[in-house]
């Protein structure tokens, strides 16, 4: 294997030169990223700085119109098939868990094991119920998305994505619409993920949860990557004004 | 400060059981009472004389209308003609063929509705792909020594039966694909459905039975004779279509996006995203949209009278013309209402009983 090649497998996701509008408004400027196997990936910025697209981009929820970005070797391109072998690789989670209401936790669990991967229902049953119980709600798994709290939805969400045996989990916000109580239980998982190697990007506000977890952490304004740090160093010494601004706003209250 | 834990009361008298819902439904303060008497006694005077007429002076038995002496209706006419009403012309000596296609039917849809049958879906793929072939041989014949009836002699009740049903079948599958179409990322789908829905919305259904019957002959050679009665279902379903895929697409739009981004992130491809996530939900919200539609449907189907095809209304009117019952057509109008009542009723009352089924809370049902 060349060392090139070498290099590439390490890559889980890259970003390169992304450029992505809204119509006429330029919300992605130039993004270049690039998460190695096993990365923790935490993004910050104010509401409306771009972070939850780019993540979005990356499992081509959004679609963008310049750059590349390339998932575990493939890249995204405008290929049904293409997208949908993307996607079964990158695990997502939602700030509104997104849980399917008509079904129950373990036929939400184990849905696209089957459809998608073609796993057999017995062999999908059990592996779900592995992740429920990781995250702690096996008994749950008969009732329904709507008799649990929004803590227990949001865990239920990220067994549901990894039932699938991603390569890569994406979090958009998971914790922004719970009620305060509740934010700790579902970062506990998350914390728990990362301590197993799963690699990750997080759009977060949680500072603590960046703290522990994550091997960098990316600040976005305005459509743009503003710093990239390690956390010791990006909460500490951050370089650039706008994010003195920013970290001294979320966290001095 | 000292916490004492309350103990449980009853409820205080008078609020409970039928007093207490007469007390605050019915007589909750002067007003309201006199409302109450008042309006209960408007009723009394107004449903008197129709029970009068409908039930306590009514003739029940008899032959001819000889047998009708008192005041009140005569249901012999009905009676009489029952047959008629329910098989139009069909041949006498062949109507357990139309009887035994219908028992079939509602044993299917009773097994269907009923909770809790095993095999659900193998009985359901049953009625909808192999029961319509049998119901089929059975109505028309021609085959295994069954006799050949014509479409012409079917009527009444049977042929409501068989307009509705066959409609309400096919209108829904077509209607969900328009809306789908419509709600397309394909240009050119989406441009087709849209043309067809506005089109066949547009046009009243008499316009829609009048052209299959009599404009859509003229466009074909001559020895090309379609059945009537397979031009009339035809017409019916594409119209009705039109409106299932509107009240779908009403459905469609709301689920929310997030519940299609799931979908798409789990990997899902389009018509598996569509079967088992977006239109499970979108139909149980449109259970009221689509069963409206469907009773719309079960009425409307008294319009193919105007191509000739004697449908449950048409052919009470037809025997309320026969000299030997003149005069009776106050009672035929009537049976027709409540036979259409009864069907409708019906679907609405499933209807209300699967929205409650469906529920799976989206929060506070435990």
């Amino acid at each position: 294997m060349s060392e090139a090649q070498k290099n590439q497998d390490q890559l889980m996701v890259e970003i390169r030169d992304l450029n992505k509008w809204y119509g006429e408004f330029h919300v992605l400027k130039n993004i270049n990223l690039q998460v190695k196997r096993g990365e923790r990936i935490v993004i910050c910025g104010p509401s409306g700085s771009g972070k939850s697209t780019m993540i979005r981009c990356i499992n081509r929820l959004e679609e963008h119109q310049q750059g590349e970005i390339i998932v575990n070797g493939t890249p995204l391109v405008e290929d049904v098939k293409k997208i949908e072998a993307i996607r079964k690789d990158v695990g997502m989670v939602f700030q509104h868990f997104n849980l399917f209401p008509h079904l129950t936790v373990l036929e939400n669990c184990v849905l696209a094991p089957i459809w998608v991967k073609k796993i057999p229902r017995k062999q999908a049953e059990a592996t779900a119920m592995k992740y429920l119980e990781r995250v702690k709600i096996p008994d749950q798994a008969l009732k329904y998305p709507g008799q649990l709290s929004g803590g227990q939805q949001q865990r239920v969400a990220i067994a549901r994505s990894l039932c699938m045996n991603p390569d890569v989990m994406l979090f958009d916000e998971p914790t922004s619409a719970l009620d305060p109580e509740m934010i700790k239980e579902v970062l506990d998982v998350m914390i728990e993920l990362a301590h197993e190697g799963m690699t990750m990007l997080c759009v977060t506000h949680e500072m603590g949860f960046a703290k522990t977890v994550a091997d960098r952490v990316i600040f976005m304004d305005g459509g743009q990557i503003v710093e990239e740090n390690e956390p010791n160093a990006f909460f500490n010494n951050p370089e650039h004004e706008r994010t003195q601004l920013f970290l001294s706003q979320i966290l001095n209250h | 400060m000292k916490y004492d834990p309350q103990p449980t009361l009853p409820a205080p008298p008078g609020t409970l059981g039928v007093v207490g819902w007469m007390r605050k439904h019915l007589f909750n303060g002067p007003f309201n009472s006199i409302a109450t008497v008042v309006l209960a006694y408007f009723i009394i005077i107004f449903m008197w004389p129709v029970i009068d007429w409908a039930i306590l002076s009514a003739d029940w038995i008899g032959t001819t209308r000889n047998d009708c002496t008192s005041d009140g209706a005569c249901w012999v006419f009905i009676s009489q003609r029952l047959n008629q009403f329910l098989y139009g012309f069909y041949p006498e000596a062949e109507t357990w063929r139309l009887d035994l296609a219908f028992i079939m039917m509602a044993a299917l849809i009773a097994w269907l509705i009923i909770p809790k049958t095993p095999f659900k879906g193998w009985v359901a793929a049953f009625t909808l792909l192999i029961f319509p072939f049998i119901a089929f041989v059975l109505l028309s014949g021609g085959y295994f020594g069954l006799e050949s009836v014509d479409t012409h002699k079917w009527g009444g009740l049977s042929l409501t039966l068989v307009l509705a049903v066959v409609g309400i079948v096919a209108a829904l599958p077509f209607g969900i694909l328009l809306a789908l179409g419509r709600r397309s990322h394909m240009p050119i789908v989406r441009s087709l459905s849209v043309v067809y829905i506005e089109i066949w919305r547009g046009v009243p259904l008499i316009t829609v039975l009048f052209m299959a019957s009599v404009m859509l002959p003229l466009f074909f050679p001559e020895d090309m004779n379609f059945d009537k009665l397979l031009r009339a279902l035809i017409g019916i379903t594409m119209f009705q279509s039109a409106y299932m895929a509107e009240v779908v697409r009403g459905g469609l739009q709301a689920i929310s996006k997030g519940q299609y981004e799931a979908a798409d992130s789990l990997g899902l491809g389009y018509w598996q995203k569509m079967n088992m996530i977006i239109l499970p939900q979108a139909l149980k919200l449109m259970i009221p949209g689509i069963v409206n539609t469907f009773i719309a449907l079960f009425k409307d189907t008294s319009l193919v009278l105007i191509i000739g095809l004697f449908d449950l209304l048409a052919i009470m009117q037809a025997s309320a013309n026969d000299p030997n019952w003149i005069g009776f057509s106050t009672e035929g109008y009537v049976f027709v209402a409540l036979v259409f009542w009864v069907f409708c009723f019906g679907m609405s009352r499933y209807s209300i009983h699967l929205e409650k089924r469906l529920h799976t809370g989206h929060g506070n049902r435990a």
